[in-house]
Formats: C-alpha cells, structure tokens, sequence
C-alpha cells in the first residue's frame, strides 16, 4: 500500500513536467487552431540553455544566495526560450497562415527535426551531464514515503507558472485577446486586436513554459541529449488531448493523470509498457472523448 | 626531341607505377564504432586503443613484409541500422580485408551477418553476448563472453558481498543486457540466491526516470541491486536510487566501463561494482606499459575498451602476418588459430567457438580511478 503512495508521489512529479509542456501545445491551439510539433524540440533547448548558462551564472550566487541563482537561471532560460518560440513562429508560421492547416502542420514536423538534428550537431549527439543546479535530496521527516527536493521543486514551480498563466489569460488585455482571438479571429481583429502581436506573445508564453519544463527535467533526470524532448513532448500532447485541447486546467490535469498511470504501469511487472499505455490513452480517448475530458463538446449547428 | 619525349613518357610511366605499387602496397582494414551518441566512449575509447596498436604496428615496418595497413572508421552513432550500412559502405565500397567492431553486442549482431557472408573476417573488441561469434565462422572476438560474465558478478554477490537477495533492472532495448541479466540469475539461484524482483526499461536514451521501477525493487529488500546495464543509465539509475534512500549497493558488468560512468552517477555510484576486462591499477608490466603509452598519446586515462581495441587490432596484425597473404579465408584460419597471444587485457586463446578465455576483473566504483576489487579466472 505504501508502495502506491510512493508510486503516486513519483508519479505527480512526473506529471508536472507533462502539464507544463502541455499548457504549450493547447495555448497554441487554443488561439491558432495548430499543433506546433516543435514545442517538444524547445523543451530539450530548455534544457541546453540550462546547461550553458549554469557554470556561467551560479557561481556567483553562491551559499544562501543559491536558491536566487537558480532562480536567475530559470528565469533567464524561460526568457531565451520565449525568444525562440517568437522566431520560429515569425520564420516558419507566420509566412504560412493563410495556407490550409496540413501546409503548417508539415512544416511544424519539419522545425522539429531541423531542431533536433542540428542540435546534435552543434551540442553533439552524446549525452552531456547536466550540472548540478540544486541538491537532490530526500526530505526527512516523510516518514515510510520519500519526496525528494527536486520532486518537490518540479512540482511547486509548474504550480507557481500555472497560476500565473491562469492569471495572464483571466486578468489582463494580452490575455483576453488572446481569449478573444480563440474564439473568433476575425471577430478580434475587426475589434482592434493586433494579431500578430497576441500571436507571437501566445507562442513566446508557452515556449517560455517549455523552457522552464526543461530545466526542471534536467534538474531530475541530469543526462540531457539534443534527442531528449521527443518522446516528452508527444507524451505532453497526449497529456493536452486528454485535458482537452485548448483547454489550460485540462492540459494540467491531463498531464498530472498521465504521469501518474505511466508511474503505476512502470512500477509493475509490465514496466516496459510504460511509453505505450500513453499512446493507448490517445487512442482510447479520440474513440470516445475526442474533446477530451474537460473539452466541449462542439456541435456543429446546420 | 624525340628520345627527350621518349624519356619524358618513361619517367611519367614509371611514376605511374610507382604510385600504383604504393597503393597496392597499403592493407586496409574496416572499422565500426559508436563514436558519437549515448555510447560514445565505448567507440572513441575503442578507437583510440586501435590507433595506437595501428601506429605501433605502422612504425615497425607494418605487415606482410613492409606493408602499412590502413583503417576506415565509420560511425554507427550508436543507433541501430547504422552498423549495417556502415559495414557495407566497408566491405563493397572501400574493399577492406577485414573488419574490427564492435564493442555494443546488438551492434555487432547487427554488423556480423554482413562480414560473414562477405567471408571478411570480422574480429569484436568487446562485444560479450554469446550469440555474435555464433553467426558464422569469420566472425571473432578477443574478450569473454556474457555466460562466463554473467557468473562473475553472481559468485561476487555470494562470496564477497554475502548479497542473498538480489533485485535485477534489465535494459530490455539490449542484447546484452538481455543476456547478462539470463546468466547472472542461473548462477545466482543455483548456488543458493534469490532473485526477489526484476524489472525493466527500455535504454538507449529513451527511459530517463527509473523511479517507479526502484520504488517497486526497494520493497522487495534486496541486499544488491544487479543494473547489467550502460554507463548512461547506470549513472542515473544509481542516483535516483539514492535519492529514494536505497542505500545497497549496484552491481554490473563492463557496460559500466566508462570515465563518464562517475561523471553522470556522482557520488551516488561511489562503492558500487562492475565487472570488466582489466584494471589500469593492474601493476603487470605489459598493463602499464600500455597505461602510459594511452595516457602520451591521449592525454588520457583508458578505460576498460581502449586495451581491447588495441588487443583486437594487434591479434588482426598478427593473424594476417601468420596467414602471409590479405586472403579472408587464410586470415580467417589464422584467426582461429591464435594461442596464448600475450595480450594487454591478459592471455588471449581463441577456442572451437571464436571466443577468446580469459580473466575478468572486478572492479570498486571510485571517482578518482575504479579501484581493483578481484579477478575471477574462468
């Protein structure tokens, strides 16, 4: 029975990673109707940022300043990262929007697998030991159960950004654009929305949650390669479809869910269907949910 | 003018030729490793060991009579497919006389079919799944293999750690960690241990978080955990173990061998054991004479791959001078032939089955340079 708290605790921590990954991919289907593959490949820049700029950073914040040079790094790799997602979508999206949606699509695939390769060739495809940005530790006092600093960590910080992109979405202009131009674009920019502007800024907010995902990821699994986010970031979409697509609470919680059934799959005998059982929920879940689990159900009227 | 042009053509002619017989002169051999991707030391490490045994060989008037050899190496970047279509490009393309790879087994399961067909000899550093000698007669290697391997670690469990109960993690994506994990468990039960849990994951680069599966092993109570594994997911596996407060130690196989073994494990994998093919603390002479040869040249430590690669290379070097001529079939039989060559990674015999007996060394997982625990004779 302790073993399936234990499975849990590992689990929830997992899924916090998914559910940051995923609030990327269902914001920017949410405002552009488009699943962008490459939100996984940010991830993994995520993680190289992280690795680049630890040596460079923390040594200046050293003893009881620690945890506010972590914090630097986070916030300087979330930055970056924003960076990148704006020029990705500026360079291979934005020329392409009033193509059909399979054009975009394609090319999403196709910023991926640039991103991938031509980070194994400028990291190297080796794996690198990520640095270590804080102590991995077992808290004491958790009695039979162990969490660990960096459990913790992951998860108190996909808290944290959740509810400051609930916030960003509720309670400010960008946002409500944002809000204004998923419901109807057109709509929104006869009202004056600058769409290029709350796209980009879409894209800049989710690739900045990717980043930080990245950093948390290494900070838990230290062996970062330019490969590292494929599998995550389909894992995240999964997540996202569960959710709902488009939907942020869902995204959340569909990430939380998957992490925590693939903890319970990889704990038992059959650990080796541990990446399956992901897919399967995909499948299951577009045969009798497609909306997801707190999508609407769209009707179309005639 | 006419004798000038005559004497012109003659001297271009014999140019010509003297270029050719150069060329002809040369003997090329092919090789494959993994020198990029998740296992990139066991192929630059490999490799370098092979480069030194090639310039040592070069530098004393070469084989055959004065002839250098030459090597090819391609990456298979540590992928499976890559091993194929770099043996071929070898075997068709570049017409090597034979071929040194791999250290990986499933790469070399890969790889050998390829060789065995072409009859090239293809001569493994380090590759210890049973199964890659026994895809033909042309196919060889110069370590031991995993039923022998797999014995080490188990006896070392029993006699010296005193571990009753002991829990298995396999690396399902590899052969020889398939393997190893078979052989360790007959040993193991039959001499009166218990396996109290195995679990699994898919390496490779794929499964970073071993979490759950550790969680699942740590209520079993094993008094060892066997991670017959790579250095990557070793190195991990180790740390997320300690970090769930698993405090016994980790025991593998030369798949640990690696510098970046403590380089991604840290401190988590201090104290824990391998076994492997040889020890740089090892104060044999032709060990250290190999130590500080590696160490002029790279700037480096080797690992446990590095002497084999240059033992392979050496034993290739010796067989083609025993066969005296760069035919596959008479290199292949002088391959089959070698006794007692005097290697760095000990004495090397090839038996009936293309495999080569020899000592395993146990080592101690130490950050500053693995410490010799025992060496097991077969």
């Amino acid at each position: 029975m302790m073993q399936f708290w234990q499975q849990l605790i590992n689990g929830l921590s997992l899924g916090a990673f998914y559910a940051l990954i995923a609030l990327g991919y269902t914001m920017v289907y949410g405002v552009l109707r488009f699943i962008n593959f490459a939100h996984g490949d940010v991830f993994m820049l995520g993680a190289f940022c992280g690795y680049y700029l630890t040596p460079r950073l923390l040594p200046h914040f050293t003893g009881p300043l620690a945890p506010v040079g972590v914090t630097v790094v986070l916030v300087a790799t979330m930055a970056i990262c924003a960076i990148i997602g704006i020029l990705i979508e500026r360079l291979a999206y934005r020329p392409l929007r009033r193509m059909p949606k399979l054009t975009v699509l394609i090319t999403a695939i196709g910023v991926s697998l640039f991103l991938e390769y031509a980070g194994q060739f400028v990291f190297g495809a080796d794996p690198k030991a990520f640095p270590e940005l804080m102590p991995d530790r077992a808290l004491e006092n958790t009695g039979a159960l162990t969490v660990t600093t960096t459990q913790v960590a992951a998860f108190a910080v996909t808290l944290l950004l959740l509810v400051g992109l609930t916030f960003v979405v509720k309670r400010t202009r960008l946002g409500m654009a944002m809000r204004a131009l998923s419901n109807n674009s057109t709509a929104a920019a006869l009202m004056g929305v600058n769409i290029d502007t709350v796209i980009s800024f879409t894209f800049g907010l989710g690739s900045a949650l990717a980043g930080a995902a990245g950093i948390l990821y290494a900070i838990s699994y230290p062996s970062i390669d330019p490969l590292m986010g494929v599998l995550p970031g389909i894992k995240a979409f999964v997540a996202a479809v569960l959710g709902g697509i488009g939907n942020i609470p869902g995204a959340a919680v569909g990430g939380l869910i998957l992490g925590g059934v693939e903890t319970i799959v990889a704990g038992s005998a059959y650990s080796t269907y541990r990446d399956a059982i992901a897919f399967a929920i995909l499948i299951i879940i577009l045969l009798f949910r497609p909306a997801g689990l707190f999508g609407k159900v769209q009707v179309e009227k005639v | 003018m006419k004798s000038h042009l005559r004497i012109g053509f003659i001297a271009l002619g014999l140019t010509f030729l003297g270029l050719v017989s150069t060329r002809a002169q040369e003997i090329v051999i092919g090789q494959y490793a993994s020198l990029t991707g998740s296992e990139a030391t066991f192929g630059i490490n490999s490799s370098n060991g092979v480069a030194l045994a090639l310039e040592e060989t070069n530098s004393h008037g070469g084989v055959l009579g004065g002839r250098k050899i030459k090597i090819i190496t391609e990456d298979d970047q540590s992928k499976p497919g890559q091993p194929s279509a770099a043996v071929k490009k070898l075997v068709s393309s570049d017409k090597v006389i034979a071929v040194i790879g791999e250290i990986a087994s499933s790469r070399s399961l890969e790889a050998a079919p390829i060789c065995q067909e072409a009859k090239i000899p293809m001569v493994s550093p380090g590759a210890t799944n049973a199964r890659v000698t026994e895809v033909g007669d042309y196919i060889f290697r110069v370590c031991f293999i995993d039923p022998f391997q797999g014995t080490v670690m188990a006896k070392f469990a029993l006699d010296n750690l005193k571990a009753k109960k002991v829990a298995i993690l396999t690396d399902v994506r590899n052969d020889y960690s398939v393997g190893l994990t078979q052989y360790f468990k007959e040993y193991f039960q039959s001499h009166g241990g218990q396996i109290v849990m195995e679990r699994s994951f898919s390496g490779g680069g794929t499964d970073r978080d071993f979490r759950a599966q550790l969680t699942a092993i740590k209520s079993a109570q094993p008094d060892a955990i066997f991670v017959p594994g790579y250095y990557t997911e070793a190195g991990l596996i180790a740390k997320q173990a300690r970090s769930l407060g698993i405090k016994v130690p980790l025991l593998g196989g030369d798949g640990w061998d690696s510098p970046k073994l403590s380089e991604i494990g840290g401190s988590a994998i201090e104290g824990s054991y391998f076994s492997t093919h040889f020890s740089p603390k090892d104060s044999n002479p032709k060990v250290q004479d190999f130590v500080k040869k590696y160490q002029a040249k790279f700037g480096t430590m080797p690992d446990g791959m590095a002497p084999l690669g240059y033992d392979a290379m050496m034993v290739l070097a010796q067989a083609i001078n025993t066969a005296g001529s760069t035919d596959g079939a008479k290199i292949r039989d002088a391959l089959a032939g070698v006794k007692n060559f005097d290697g760095v990674t000990g004495r090397i015999t090839i038996d009936p089955k293309r495999n080569a007996t020899k000592a395993a060394v146990v080592l101690k997982v130490n950050s500053k340079g693995n410490d010799f625990v025992a060496s097991v004779a077969p």
